[in-house]
């Protein structure tokens, strides 16, 4: 059964030096009990999208159900069953982590005794017992990212908004977090998450939408995202960046598509059609080329060669990614 | 992070988020929110209980001896003055803490909470007012210390104060709407500056009306906060023989001041309300 529906949204920022499409048509759905995960380049429409659904911010247009409740009529129905956490920490600075927390749970009138409770739960669940009665103010950004997730789950939500979750935590907390998100959907809850790290997507995520310029550009598992960029890539690292050019040129005749580098121009990639046959042609005729090799290998897509291939051709520079180029 | 927590069934919220009942509960919990950040925020108490003590002793001790006023002491004269001030700069806390927390996000939290959005606002004003009624005991304390003594009995005495937090309430209304519409929470400390010092100065808060040029007398004997400091120098009877200048609101100060009290509620409350469903966090 489908909980999060979005229909054609459509939200437009004017500003003085233009108008900004943050939301172009964007259609979304998501099965109840499923991780649904949002992924795109900076400024692509990411959180906007997660707010209309969480109603902090009404669409120009377009429609939104949450767990059958319209998200523009009945935003105070859409609340009560939803917990939310946005991409910056909304915490109060002054009040401690356990003292915000108490807060929150008064808000959605569980009364004074249930609230405590459910705070001190919250506070070991996040490791978070011995700074709890510390003012925020203090915390570490880590500490901070936790204690506001702590606070989109005080009510138990069926529903879970999600933005950019892990982004400042360290490793560990990251594990820690990725188990309690699976822990809460064992449970029943359905998660929308955004995410820049691919790796999350592909551990977290049933289903992946990528957006960009405010619009879904594709939809599927990370298997069937993977699938959509290819089969096999060939990859090498080169010794000298400075014989790129020649292994582009090597790599362009025996790909399928467009050769990718890193930043450096170091690493490159391109998908083939073939198997470990068509690696030693490409080696061999790197070797006729003289292009030095560091590493040479063959792998399937990540989700990382999904990103590029689907947003990279008419990115803006307003990403940190690492750039496609065209042979 | 230990992960498993089983899920409490009874976190999950039971009652409705509409009826009075939940409504005074909302306003409750971001009032008290409210009232440990001023707690915990030395900055704040320190406007608050030093400011007072300061203009106080300032205004006393300085222009006690270069100010006449008819057939009375400057200082019992000068006290209303300056608790009119202290509590319209009083009010401009709530604008200034509303822009803050627009800015800082924690509106975005209390806006996927099912709690209801004008608690938000009324959360605000409560906890300003206790801050104002706590600067008032401050001055008064320091006033008494100094001199100044009011002389029509407790009731009018009470009169007064509640004269002067009944304004400040209604005004700070007033400054929580500005707090919803400013772009940052600078603008309505400048702002506020701007208008409020003329606003004090131009009135009978520290010298008789018709001491000043005429132009600005007319000015003052219509200026609000004229007729704000002339109630309660009234309650208190500390107006000694200065008379009293012939305009309708300076005549019937105390009226004057609830009536327009009443009135800034009516319009402004709703009118907050009403933006602030609208506003989202910067
Ligand atoms: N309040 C606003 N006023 C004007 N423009 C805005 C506002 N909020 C977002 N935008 C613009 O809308 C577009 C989408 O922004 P959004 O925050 O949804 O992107 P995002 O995908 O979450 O990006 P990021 O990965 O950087 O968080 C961007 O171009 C952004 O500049
Ligand atoms: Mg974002």
């Amino acid at each position: 059964m489908t909980i999060i529906e979005a229909q054609d949204l459509r939200k437009t920022y004017r500003s003085r030096s233009g108008d900004v499409h943050a939301l172009d048509g964007l259609s979304l759905s998501v099965p109840e009990g499923t991780v649904k995960g949002l992924l795109g380049p900076n400024g692509a429409g990411k959180t906007t999208a997660v707010k209309v659904l969480n109603t902090l911010l009404r669409p120009d247009s377009g429609t939104a159900t949450v767990a059958g409740v319209d998200v523009l009529r009945d935003p105070e129905g859409v609340r009560r069953v939803i917990g939310a956490s946005g991409q910056y920490a909304a915490v109060d600075e002054h009040l401690t982590g356990r003292e915000n927390l108490e807060m929150v749970g008064r808000l959605y009138h569980l009364g004074g005794s249930t609230a405590k409770g459910r705070a001190q739960e919250l506070l070991e669940q996040f490791d978070l017992v011995d700074a709890g009665d510390r003012p925020v103010k203090g915390f570490s950004g880590g500490m901070r990212r936790r204690i506001d997730l702590a606070c989109a789950l005080v009510n138990n939500p069926q529903i879970l908004f999600l933005d950019e979750p892990t982004t400042g935590l360290d490793p560990r907390s990251r594990l820690g977090l990725w188990e309690v998100i699976k822990t809460l959907v064992g449970e029943g809850t359905t998660v929308l998450l955004t995410t820049q790290y691919l790796e999350e997507a592909d551990y977290l995520a049933d289903d992946i939408s990528v957006i960009d310029h405010g619009t879904v550009i594709a939809d599927g598992t990370a298997d069937e995202l993977k699938a959509q960029v290819g089969g096999h890539r060939v990859v090498v690292t080169l010794v000298d960046a400075g014989q790129s050019g020649a292994a582009r040129e090597v790599l362009r005749r025996h790909g399928t598509d467009d050769v990718q580098a890193d930043s450096a121009g170091r690493t490159l990639s391109v998908p083939v059609d073939g198997g470990p046959q068509t690696l030693q042609q490409v080696l061999a005729a790197l070797g006729e080329a003289g292009v030095e090799l560091h590493d040479a290998g063959m792998r399937r897509p990540t989700l990382d060669d999904v990103f590029l291939t689907l947003t990279g051709r008419e990115q803006a520079d307003d990403t940190d990614v690492d750039v496609k180029e065209s042979a | 992070m230990s992960t498993q927590t089983a899920p409490a069934p009874a976190a999950r919220p039971t009652a409705p988020g509409s009826g009075m009942g939940t409504w005074a509960s909302d306003v409750w919990t971001v009032t008290w929110r409210n009232l440990i950040k001023f707690r915990r925020n030395p900055e704040m108490l320190l406007f608050a209980v030093l400011q007072p003590i300061m203009f106080v002793l300032l205004f006393s001790q300085v222009y006690a001896g270069s100010i006449q006023i008819e057939g009375g002491d400057y200082t019992n004269y000068l006290m209303a003055g300056i608790f009119g001030q202290t509590v319209l700069f009083g009010s401009t806390f709530s604008g200034f803490q509303m822009a803050q927390d627009l800015k800082e996000g924690m509106i975005d939290r209390f806006r996927t909470l099912p709690m209801h959005d004008s608690a938000v606002l009324f959360g605000r004003t409560n906890a300003d007012l206790a801050l104002n009624a706590i600067s008032m005991v401050i001055m008064m304390l320091t006033g008494l210390a100094v001199g100044w003594r009011f002389t029509d009995g407790w009731v009018s005495f009470l009169g007064g104060v509640a004269i002067l937090l009944v304004f400040s309430y209604a005004f700070s209304w007033v400054m929580t709407l500005l707090g919803i519409i400013v772009p940052t929470p600078e603008v309505i400390n400048n702002a506020s500056f701007m208008i409020l010092f003329p606003l004090t100065f131009i009135s009978n808060a520290f010298v008789q009306t018709d001491t000043l040029p005429r132009v600005l007398e007319v000015i003052a004997n219509w200026n609000p906060i004229s007729a704000l400091v002339q109630a309660a120098r009234e309650l208190f009877g500390n107006t000694g023989d200065a008379p009293t200048p012939d305009t309708w609101p300076m005549q019937n100060p105390v009226v004057t001041v609830i009536v327009g009290s009443i009135l800034l509620m009516v319009i402004f409350v709703p009118l907050a309300v009403n933006r602030f469903r609208q506003a989202s966090s910067r």
